[in-house]
């Protein structure tokens, strides 16, 4: 009988793809909903890249067609936060392919199990605004924003990956894609989806990075992100990132309506400085005229 | 694009009109699902050896003679799904009958050898508390491979290359325990070159995937069964 372990081998063997000279696959790097992401070596630029591979060839080419255009999409959305793409192909046994940039890093969920603090967490969720706010602009819906889906780098560079199941324009797939718990209640019934589909993930996403002992405002914004009807949600990224620019800079947030007490708190925070320079100079009055008068 | 011969579907041929092509298909499915079922038997059942081989025995026999096969309807389950279930049926009756399971009564098509099959429990012994679904499909999948590997072995040799078998062997099928080889100690071991290593274990690959999935389209009975088998097979793990 063969083992368990000889039987991931068999299986990694089978798969194992044979590309042209130019890159040599040396490992695999992960396993994503259609395909398997090789590490590879680029001989002729001598760097390491990702391979992304379908893990079946079907007889319609429909899995290819997905891949391809998932590669296409990535070709047009140069930007920081997107995982560039350099070459695309077919194997000998008809699985599409392409290559791209090896990102060095660990993803969202991972890093977040290592416990990484809060406003590192809304750095990072601010650059996959970014990179999401971007996509939209060139018409691309993600789709599957998770924190699977987003890989951050050494240097705190943040990617977000796996766009195999984007909407680019009118041109996507009629079937249900995403992942439940992400997916707004229009994508769960197959509907056409807007941008508004990838802010509640990001609403979603939000709450999870923040956390259930985040500030209520912030809690406010990822509620108000995730909100289940796409008109009570943000209607773009970029009101989201303001939304959170308002907290950050102690201003009022929009999806949060405060007490006077809190508004007051908010006031003081904000005014520190001033206010208790005021503070001191009145104190200090007070005391130069009490002794005067003594 | 280069697509997978395809091999007819054994399901299909259960349904032919011709009774022998109908017993290889079915003599097929007992291949490729008594040691699945036997083992899950024993683990999803608790029953000993002797109760396990005698009703995997009493089973294919019924499916054989019930038309379990033919009753069997794509749109509803993926095959192996399907016979976990009959399966199930069969055990479920067999234990509510309380009746004394019978020898095997001699309507076996194909040897099972259920001394190996025990000996397997025996020496990996499942996970009680594993999935029984994940269970039955290890199985399935490790009697695929086992059974693919062996048609590797028997084209090299009949291609007069046993030589490309054995690098496949040396370096893909190391089993627990062992460190997989350099190719450089491969290609000294075998007295050929590490080039020659690496072109071998490329095209060996090649050829076992071609296997693995002529092998997984006969098991299945669409091609959108297939489709989803063979991304499994190959794709995330569970």
């Amino acid at each position: 009988m063969i083992s368990d372990r000889a039987i991931e081998r068999l299986r990694e063997a089978a798969a194992w793809p044979e590309l042209d000279a130019r890159y040599e696959i040396t490992g695999v790097a992960g396993h994503g909903g259609m395909g398997t992401v090789y590490v590879a070596r680029d001989h002729v630029l001598d760097r390491d890249v990702a391979v992304k591979v379908l893990d079946v060839a079907d007889q319609k080419g429909s899995r290819a067609a997905r891949l391809q255009r998932e590669a296409h999409i990535l070709a047009r959305l140069d930007h920081p936060g997107i995982v560039p793409v350099h070459d695309a192909g077919t194997l000998e046994d008809g699985r599409a392919f392409y290559v791209m940039k090896l990102v060095q890093g660990k993803r969202l969920d991972e890093l977040m199990r290592d416990g990484a603090p809060l406003p590192d967490r809304l750095t990072m969720f601010g650059r996959i605004l970014d990179a999401v706010a971007f996509a939209h602009a060139h018409g691309v819906v993600h789709r599957d924003l998770k924190p699977e889906n987003v890989m951050v780098g050494g240097f705190g560079e943040v990617y977000v990956m796996d766009w195999g199941v984007a909407q680019d324009g009118a041109d996507s797939e009629a079937a249900v894609v995403g992942t439940p718990g992400f997916m707004p209640p229009e994508q769960e019934l197959a509907r056409q989806v807007d941008r508004r589909a990838d802010i509640y993930a990001l609403g979603m996403l939000l709450a999870h990075l923040a956390g259930p002992e985040a500030p209520a405002p912030l809690r406010a914004i990822a509620a108000k992100a995730a909100h289940a009807s796409a008109d009570g949600r943000y209607q773009q990224v970029e009101d989201l990132a303001a939304d959170l620019a308002r907290l950050r800079n102690q201003d009022r947030v929009e999806a949060y309506r405060e007490s006077a007490i809190e508004r007051l708190v908010r006031f003081y925070r904000r005014y520190e400085l001033p206010i208790l320079l005021l503070v001191a100079y009145i104190v200090m009055r007070f005391v130069l005229l009490m002794w005067r008068g003594v | 694009m280069s697509f997978p011969a395809t091999r007819l579907s054994v399901v299909e041929r259960t349904r032919s009109g011709d009774e022998e092509t109908r017993r290889i298909a079915l003599a097929s499915i007992i291949d490729a699902y008594w040691k699945p079922a036997y083992k899950y038997l024993r683990v999803k059942w608790s029953l000993g050896p002797d109760e396990a081989a005698d009703l995997t025995q009493e089973f294919f026999a019924a499916a054989l003679e019930k038309d379990v096969v033919e009753k069997y309807e794509p749109s509803r389950a993926r095959f192996r799904t399907y016979l976990r279930m009959c399966l199930d049926g069969f055990a479920s009756n067999a234990r509510k009958a309380e009746r004394r399971l019978k020898r095997g009564g001699g309507v076996t098509l194909v040897p099972l050898d259920f001394d190996t099959a025990e000996g397997e429990i025996r020496s990996h012994e499942p996970a009680v508390s594993a999935d029984v679904d994940e269970l039955f499909y290890r199985e399935w999948i490790r009697a695929l491979l086992e059974r693919s590997v062996d048609d590797l072995k028997r084209d090299a040799n009949a291609a007069g290359r046993p030589e490309m078998f054995e690098v496949f062997r040396r370096y893909d099928l190391v089993e627990d325990g062992e460190p997989r080889p350099t190719y450089t100690a491969i290609a000294a071991a075998l007295n050929l070159t590490s080039a020659t290593v690496t072109n071998h274990l490329a095209a060996m690959r090649k050829q076992f995937r071609k296997i693995v999935l002529d092998r997984l389209r006969e098991l299945t009975s669409s091609e959108a069964e297939w489709e989803a088998e063979a991304a499994r097979l190959f794709g995330k793990r569970s």
